[in-house]
């Protein structure tokens, strides 16, 4: 999991992450938060994703109120439940991802938002019935699925039952499948763990964002366990397109286009 | 038995040392008096170290070097073993087996994760760590056990699933998400059976079932105690306080509802008497696929579906 923050920062004047150019924060908001000179794609919290997606930035959010309980009473150097709170507050209890329903381009679907800044937008309980609802909403209504993840992967504090939630998942996207009714997969940096393991790789289309990290294992746990430097691009989105793992590599810009004409295909 | 002692099993290893020589030196007489004293000193410094064991403990005895891995089992509860190789799409990966046997006089499918015994078999078993093709294979002779309505028993045992640069650009996440999904529709009864080590993501790969049985001193996490620690704590040495926080023993699996059942283990641990382990396992096999073999097999994939659909635990304001 990385610290990294997710967003342009607050200011008037940025520094991009890659070029290290000095940016004018409303030029890069403008550019849908991506570096106007290098095309570095910043991270963006679950709102801007779903204002970005849907028409006319309108959609209704469901299941805002399932929130993490505390399972196993956790406590490493400060207590889960502690860490629950402040991010609750922070984030207005959007536990590790935003769904909601609304029109992309006149196709009605469903897009689940992971937030990547509530706890490294790690997948426990909250998010594994989030998701799981989601995926019930759209076979009830026979609705498309969009779920853009940002995740470093299964959330710790929630120990085995966080991992249960990849399967819980699963299962419910088998029964989407067995029902044609269509999943894309939007996979945005990072994206990694037991969320790249589990949903977010089987969309039956997988679109990812330029310079994304994507992987099981982090690129720290590789490198210590093969003690040698990772190659330059290595877990990068267009290395994953290259092997064979992604369907598309889409810069934001066309993010939405591209997932409406998806849709149509699958209508 | 020439693996290295975990020092809190030291006793119990020292009393069987004693015992091996004082059969040896009472072989076909009745037994010394030294032999049953020292026999029944035994079963109390077992009673007395496996009462007290803490979570990260269990977590060694897990790993046990002499613990019965999954071939063991394969050999102790079917016939016929047919060993199948490979995924047909890029190689055979030792570190998980695959194929068809018999139980009871029924065919089945058993996959499962393998271990190394020796240097060389640990290496040629990668650690029972896989790559995408073990998850690959398992699931072609899961789908042909589906196709056959045949049932699946798999056995966990894993560290994880390989953290490597070629098992990343095979796609390891694409191959444990895709196990997930279509383990969870396979339409014939899955008895999954946790051996030793559940070692997270890479150990559900194979592990999505109708039953989850869990042996005594086995462990199952989303993460190894040494590297939630050294995340959490920032400090590998405190896997001891990791393994405690993160409940992954067998009882804390039954009681956050993930686990069936658990399985008994020897006095001492799988290893001490691996017959005897066997025969739990056989007879729990037995009477969940007696159970299992009663359902129609889309009531099976829902129960499955209802069965991981409730596992968590939420909060609604």
């Amino acid at each position: 999991m990385t610290a990294q923050t997710e967003g342009v920062p607050k200011g008037l004047w940025i520094k991009c992450d890659a070029c290290r150019e000095i940016l004018y924060h409303r030029e890069v908001s403008a550019n849908l938060d991506v570096c106007p000179r290098c095309g570095y794609h910043f991270r963006i919290g679950a709102a801007r994703r779903l204002d970005l997606l849907f028409d006319n930035q309108r959609y209704k959010k469901f299941f805002g109120r399932i929130q993490s309980a505390d399972p196993l009473n956790f406590v490493d150097s400060s207590p889960y439940r502690d860490r629950l709170k402040t991010y609750n507050r922070k984030y207005s209890g959007s536990d590790g991802v935003v769904v909601a329903q609304g029109e992309i381009e006149k196709q009605g679907a469903v897009v689940a938002a992971m937030e990547f800044g509530f706890m490294g937008g790690s997948m426990g309980s909250a998010v594994g019935e989030k998701i799981t609802r989601a995926i019930e909403r759209c076979l009830d209504r026979k609705l498309p699925l969009i779920v853009v993840s940002a995740s470093g992967g299964a959330r710790m504090q929630e120990g085995i039952l966080s991992l249960m939630q990849m399967a819980k998942i699963a299962a419910g996207l088998a029964r989407m499948r067995d029902r044609r009714i269509a999943y894309i997969s939007v996979l945005t940096d990072p994206t990694t763990g037991g969320v790249t393991a589990s949903y977010a790789m089987l969309g039956d289309v997988n679109i990812a964002e330029p310079g994304a990290l994507i992987g099981f294992a982090g690129p720290r746990v590789i490198e210590q366990t093969i003690r040698q430097k990772l190659p330059e691009g290595f877990q990068r989105s267009e290395f994953l397109l290259e092997h064979g793992m992604l369907d598309l590599v889409v810069p934001r810009q066309e993010l939405k286009a591209t997932v409406a004409r998806c849709l149509k295909f699958f209508r | 038995m020439a693996s290295p002692t975990l020092p809190f099993l030291e006793p119990i290893e020292n009393l069987r040392a004693q015992i091996r020589e004082l059969e040896h030196a009472s072989a076909g007489s009745k037994p010394s008096a030294a032999l049953v004293k020292t026999r029944r000193v035994l079963a109390s410094t077992i009673d007395s170290v496996f009462s007290s064991l803490t979570p990260y403990q269990r977590c060694q005895v897990a790993r046990h070097p002499d613990r019965p891995y999954t071939l063991d089992y394969v050999k102790a509860l079917f016939s016929e073993f047919t060993e199948l190789h490979g995924d047909r799409r890029f190689a055979d990966d030792p570190a998980v087996i695959a194929g068809f046997a018999v139980f009871d006089g029924d065919p089945v499918a058993v996959v499962g994760h393998q271990k190394g015994r020796d240097t060389t078999a640990k290496l040629y078993r990668n650690f029972g760590m896989p790559r995408p093709e073990g998850y690959r294979k398992a699931l072609r002779v899961m789908e042909l056990a589906g196709r056959y309505r045949r049932p699946v028993i798999s056995f966990i045992d894993t560290p994880g699933a390989y953290p490597g640069i070629d098992a990343e650009e095979r796609g390891q996440a694409e191959a444990i998400a895709f196990n997930l999904m279509e383990m969870a529709r396979l339409p014939v009864p899955i008895i999954v059976v946790v051996t030793g080590e559940g070692g997270s993501g890479g150990a559900l790969g194979l592990g999505v079932g109708d039953r989850i049985l869990m042996l005594e001193h086995a462990v199952y996490s989303v993460i190894s105690p040494e590297g939630c620690a050294a995340i959490l704590w920032k400090d590998q040495a405190r896997a001891e306080d990791a393994a405690r926080a993160l409940r992954l023993t067998a009882k804390d699996l039954k009681e956050l509802g993930v686990t069936d059942e658990i399985l008994p283990e020897p006095g001492g641990g799988a290893h001490m008497d691996p017959q005897a382990m066997a025969k739990t396992v056989e007879a729990a096999v037995r009477r969940n696929l007696k159970q299992l073999r009663r359902v129609r097999p889309d009531t099976l994939v829902v129960r499955r579906y209802k069965k991981y659909r409730e596992m968590g635990m939420v909060t609604v304001r």
